[in-house]
């Protein structure tokens, strides 16, 4: 056999892609997991560990492969190539279809692991008769490290952030298969009936730039490009596109591009939303024991009822069972509201809010009114006098209602419209507001039947960490960018609410 | 229903496109039924002259006798009943009351069959506010329930038309409200506002008495020279007369005439065609009164009326004959169990007059006006998807109702909108109304098959929503053929109406055919003046 030493060198430049991309796909999964799973440390070491005896299983193997060793490298990229480049795309779709993610996600890790482990060995037997073994060693341990620097340095500057991790996996995997091709080539001399190999070898490369091309299906180019961070779950319900995005200060939901809250300041928002109005009941007629959530179905305001003793039943309505999934089994999530759809005081209902109220049982304590913005017609109905009235008539006489009321700085008129058509529906109505980083200023109303004054005490035994006496009366007062307008109620025969909402968040979009 | 014929029926009711383009969608069309109110037993008692007279046990006395369970019968029954009269009794040839304004149910939602909404009620509609206030659909004092009113009534919010009301579909695109404005040119604009000002002008309206040219029911307007002379001439002639010929106008006026007679503009009495602009405005320059509507359109209203009936009022009983006796009245019926007999002091008679000219036997009867109506043919069909048609981004969104400018059809009004059900499976109501005449097509219409009609109703939505198909799972059609009366050119003050409205003997009348135009104001106001002439005439008022 006779061959040149530049197509060592370039076999050695195989190895150093190779490794680049054989760490990728241990980046990709461990990443994988501890987005979808959350606790990366487990995700990380269990990835790291599985993947790296799966590859030491791989290299034992090895030494029964026999035959033509240039074809079978060559098919065993290609097999790397589908395995990894698909790993991915499919590890998302199998999220939300399989009930064992977990086992599914390392199946993928110790299969990846297997085959990468069969590189090097299969590669270091097709150059030793043409090298000293000393300076193949030398070698290909250079450039196998080199890669592995390589991955680590553009997997979390330039693929996670630019491409994401569906993209990432397949433009990895094309990687694989340009290898593939490529050593048709390199190899060629050793290789009977190179045509088909290469056939194969653009079979794959095509299906895997396809799987680029229908990422977008996943998760779309400019949807990653829009949010910033990395999404980790997108779904389209049939009421909405819910979608998760990662970042370094932790995950934010979104509900049809609109931010619904951030794992970083979101206990400011529900502290501010739940709170005032169960300790306000609690000052009038003693704590809350049947408290109704209508919207929230991340479980955040869940939470928050939750940390009362007094709460003996909540019943949560959420249209959607997709969101309510996700907060009841997304595990950051589930962390986050502290696995508020496990306790057994809670009831789901998956019902429009006001059809259900339509036939729905009266006397709660406690209403907490987190539906998103009023930025539908569907939405808008939510914030009618006729929705407050129907609310009202299912309320007991001390009970005591948060209405989440969007911001009053950047749609002041539709802030000040809730108010007025809560009290338009016979509310003795208190607005409120608190800074959410992520959000702005955002604006709450508390109301109730008969008098009503802000809250002053705060019982020691809640958990809190943003609520505190010092500051709870100051959350009542505004300043004069955020206070009163003249506006008229918002009704269904005149969904003015959603006009006004529009035409202000036009002007800061 | 071969392929071809079925496309024949398409292309006489859509246009000749559409036949072409719903080949396909014809194979595979959803299961229904077909509903032909009044069909069967109107046609037995057509064909059958010698009703067999009710044995002797089959009788029964009964204080009013009303013939007639659509809305103006129902209305003069529910009046009787608020007077405290309960010895009433309601004779209905059809399976349902409500007449035109009946509705069906599924599992999803109620929906309409015919009459769907009515116009919110002015001060002056002391019955219709009553009968509002009985359903609860009048604003209330949310403790005392009582209704609160102001210089007008209020009503609740929930009967009020849910926003969006209405969108058009106009080159390819869904636009809010009706008036088709993009691409309107100045001209169109001047034309629509010149229009507008007309209409005002006859809103501002008041004859010597202090009456307005035109008010809803329509015995509170004016019968002023000035007024009735629009009768005279059709809505077409008076547009042209005006000088009003832009074809976006003349596009919404068309569209008013065929909603609510029947009729293009230019077969419609221009009395008609104006007070459909001028009878819902207040005074000049304010908006239309609101639209008063629920899930099942006015069926709500005609079942609160027959609620105080209970089994008094007798369905699937067909009236063969009423005789004026000296003591009272006699009504000889066909019931489900076989002849039925009815004695009472007083009858309403609240049936179409070629149904009363063929039942009403008195000495008298012979020297009563004889009314002549033309009357028009509906087809309704209900179609029930299990979601909703896609809407793409940027365009009106599903409204209440949902128009088509390119079509003979009404469109389709939505039956979850009222119910704030925005998700998921919903039932649409498609209106056709057969403009044309012509005994020829009206008996084409008479026998066309449900088949027939779905194909033309899936055709016409599918205009707008191609995804259509994919997502209807069921047709139901109901096909009125004598609908409607439709107010042509001199038909609406046609003296004979108005003498036709005088009660014969101890027999009155009742029917909304007496105003010459078929509103659920008409008929409640027709409904309640022929029980109180029938509880002056029995004693029970002053």
């Amino acid at each position: 056999m006779s061959r040149k030493p530049t197509k060592v060198v370039l076999l050695y430049v195989n190895v150093l892609l190779l490794a680049t991309c054989g760490l990728i796909y241990e980046l990709l999964a461990g990443t994988l997991g501890s987005y979808l799973l959350g606790d990366s440390v487990t995700q990380f070491s269990l990835v790291i560990g599985l993947y790296l005896s799966a590859m030491g299983l791989g290299a034992w193997l090895s030494r029964h492969l026999e035959g033509n060793l240039a074809r079978r490298f060559i098919e065993l990229e290609l097999a790397v190539a589908l395995v990894g480049g698909l790993s991915a795309p499919v590890l998302y779709l199998a999220f939300s279809r399989v009930e064992h993610f977990q086992v599914v996600l390392l199946g993928f890790v110790a299969c990846i692991g297997t085959l990468v482990g069969l590189e090097l060995p299969l590669l270091m037997r097709l150059v030793q008769s043409q090298v000293a073994f000393k300076d193949l060693v030398s070698h290909v341990l250079t450039f196998d490290y080199a890669g592995a620097l390589l991955a680590s340095l553009l997997f979390p500057l330039v693929f996670v952030p630019h491409l994401g991790l569906v993209r990432t996996s397949l433009l990895v995997g094309l990687g694989n298969a340009g290898v593939a091709l490529w050593g048709t080539w390199l190899l060629g001399a050793d290789l009977p009936r190179v045509r088909g190999l290469r056939v194969r070898a653009l079979l794959v490369i095509g299906l895997l730039a396809a799987g680029v091309g229908f990422s977008g299906q996943l998760t779309d180019w400019s949807e990653s490009a829009l949010y910033g961070d990395d999404i980790v779950y997108a779904r389209s319900s049939a009421y909405q596109r819910i979608l998760v995005t990662k970042g370094r200060a932790g995950f934010q939901v979104f509900l049809n591009g609109n931010l619904q809250f951030a794992s970083a300041d979101e206990y400011r928002y529900h502290e501010a939303l739940v709170q005032p109005a169960l300790i306000s009941r609690a000052a009038r007629a003693g704590g809350a024991r049947r408290v109704l959530v209508l919207g929230g179905g991340d479980g955040l305001a869940l939470r928050e009822v939750l940390a009362h003793d007094s709460v003996e039943a909540v019943t949560l309505v959420d249209i959607d069972p997709a969101m309510t999934e996700l907060g009841e089994s997304f595990p950051p999530l589930a962390e986050l509201n502290r696995r508020a759809f496990h306790d057994d005081r809670v009831q789901v209902v998956n019902e429009d809010a006001m059809i259900w109220l339509e036939n729905a049982p009266a006397g709660w304590d406690a209403a907490i009114i987190d539906f998103p913005d009023p930025n539908t017609l569907a939405l808008g109905k939510l914030y009618t006098r006729r929705f407050f009235q129907m609310l009202r008539s299912h309320l007991g006489p001390d009970a005591v209602v948060a209405v989440q009321a969007t911001s009053p700085l950047f749609a002041r008129r539709s802030f000040w419209c809730i108010v007025a058509t809560l009290r338009a529906s016979g509310f003795t109505a208190l607005p409120y507001h608190v800074a959410v980083p992520s959000f702005g200023e955002w604006g709450f109303v508390l109301a109730a039947l008969g008098p009503l004054e802000p809250p002053r005490d705060l019982p020691d035994a809640l958990p809190l960490r943003f609520l505190n006496r010092e500051t709870l009366d100051s959350l009542f007062r505004f300043s004069a960018d955020m206070g009163p307008v003249d506006v008229d109620i918002n009704r269904l025969d005149n969904q003015l609410l959603v006009r006004y909402y529009e035409s202000e968040w036009r002007r800061w979009q | 229903m071969s392929g071809p014929s079925r496309r024949d029926f398409v292309a006489a009711l859509l246009g000749v496109p559409f036949a072409l383009s719903c080949r396909a969608s014809a194979r595979h069309l959803p299961d229904g039924d077909l509903l032909v109110p009044g069909k069967v037993a109107g046609h037995r008692l057509r064909d059958s002259p010698a009703p067999v007279e009710p044995p002797e046990r089959a009788w029964q006395t009964a204080e009013v006798v009303v013939v007639g369970g659509g809305a103006a019968g129902l209305a003069a029954a529910w009046w009787l009943a608020r007077a405290g009269m309960q010895d009433v009794c309601v004779l209905e040839l059809d399976e349902a009351a409500g007449g035109t304004s009946r509705a069906g149910a599924s599992a999803i939602t109620a929906h309409p069959w015919g009459a769907h909404y009515i116009v919110a009620p002015r001060p002056h509609q002391a019955s219709l506010i009553a009968l509002l206030g009985e359903l609860g659909a009048l604003e209330a004092e949310p403790n005392t329930r009582t209704p609160v009113f102001g210089a007008e009534p209020l009503v609740a919010e929930q009967a009020v038309c849910r926003d969006p009301e209405e969108r058009l579909f106009y080159r390819g695109r869904w636009y809010e409200g009706l008036y088709p404005w993009p691409g309107a040119s100045a001209r169109d604009r001047a034309q629509l506002e010149r229009f507008q000002s007309e209409i005002g002008r006859w809103v501002a309206f008041r004859d010597a008495r202090g009456r307005r040219a035109f008010a809803l029911p329509r015995s509170g307007a004016s019968d002023d020279a000035e007024v009735t002379a629009l009768d005279r001439i059709s809505f077409g002639g008076w547009l042209d007369a005006q000088g009003l010929d832009s074809q976006r106008l003349r596009w919404l006026t068309d569209y008013a005439c065929r909603d609510d007679y029947g009729l293009l503009a230019r077969d419609t009495s221009a009395w008609a065609g104006i007070g459909y602009f001028a009878a819902r405005i207040k005074e000049p320059g304010d908006e239309p009164q609101p639209v008063v509507t629920w899930p099942e359109g006015n069926a709500r209203l005609t079942d609160a009326l027959a609620r105080p009936l209970g089994a008094r009022l007798r369905l699937n009983t067909v009236v063969c004959r009423v005789d004026q006796k000296p003591e009272g009245v006699e009504v000889r019926a066909m019931g489900p169990e076989g002849p039925v007999g009815i004695r009472a002091r007083r009858a309403i008679l609240a049936t179409p007059e070629y149904v009363t000219e063929r039942i009403l036997r008195s000495p008298e009867a012979n020297s009563r006006p004889r009314v002549v109506s033309d009357r028009g043919a509906w087809a309704v069909a209900n179609l029930h998807l299990d979601q909703r048609p896609r809407t793409r981004a940027r365009e009106a969104p599903l409204s209440w109702d949902n128009v088509f400018y390119a079509s003979p059809s009404l469109g389709y009004v939505v039956a979850t909108h009222q119910a704030g059900r925005d998700y998921g499976p919903t039932v649409l109501t498609w209106y056709y109304p057969f403009t044309g005449d012509g005994a020829g097509a009206r008996r084409e219409l008479d026998s066309a098959s449900r088949e027939e009609w779905a194909t033309v109703a899936l055709a016409d939505v599918s205009r707008a929503h191609p995804d259509l198909a994919e997502h209807c799972r069921r047709i139901d059609v109901a096909y009125w053929g004598h609908g409607m009366v439709r107010p042509r050119p001199g038909s609406v003050f046609d003296p004979a109406r108005r003498a036709a409205i005088a009660p014969l003997g101890v027999v009155h009348f009742a029917s909304s055919e007496l105003s010459g135009v078929s509103l659920f104001e008409e008929a409640l106001d027709h409904g309640v003046r022929a029980a109180e002439e029938v509880l002056l005439a029995l004693g029970h008022r002053a």
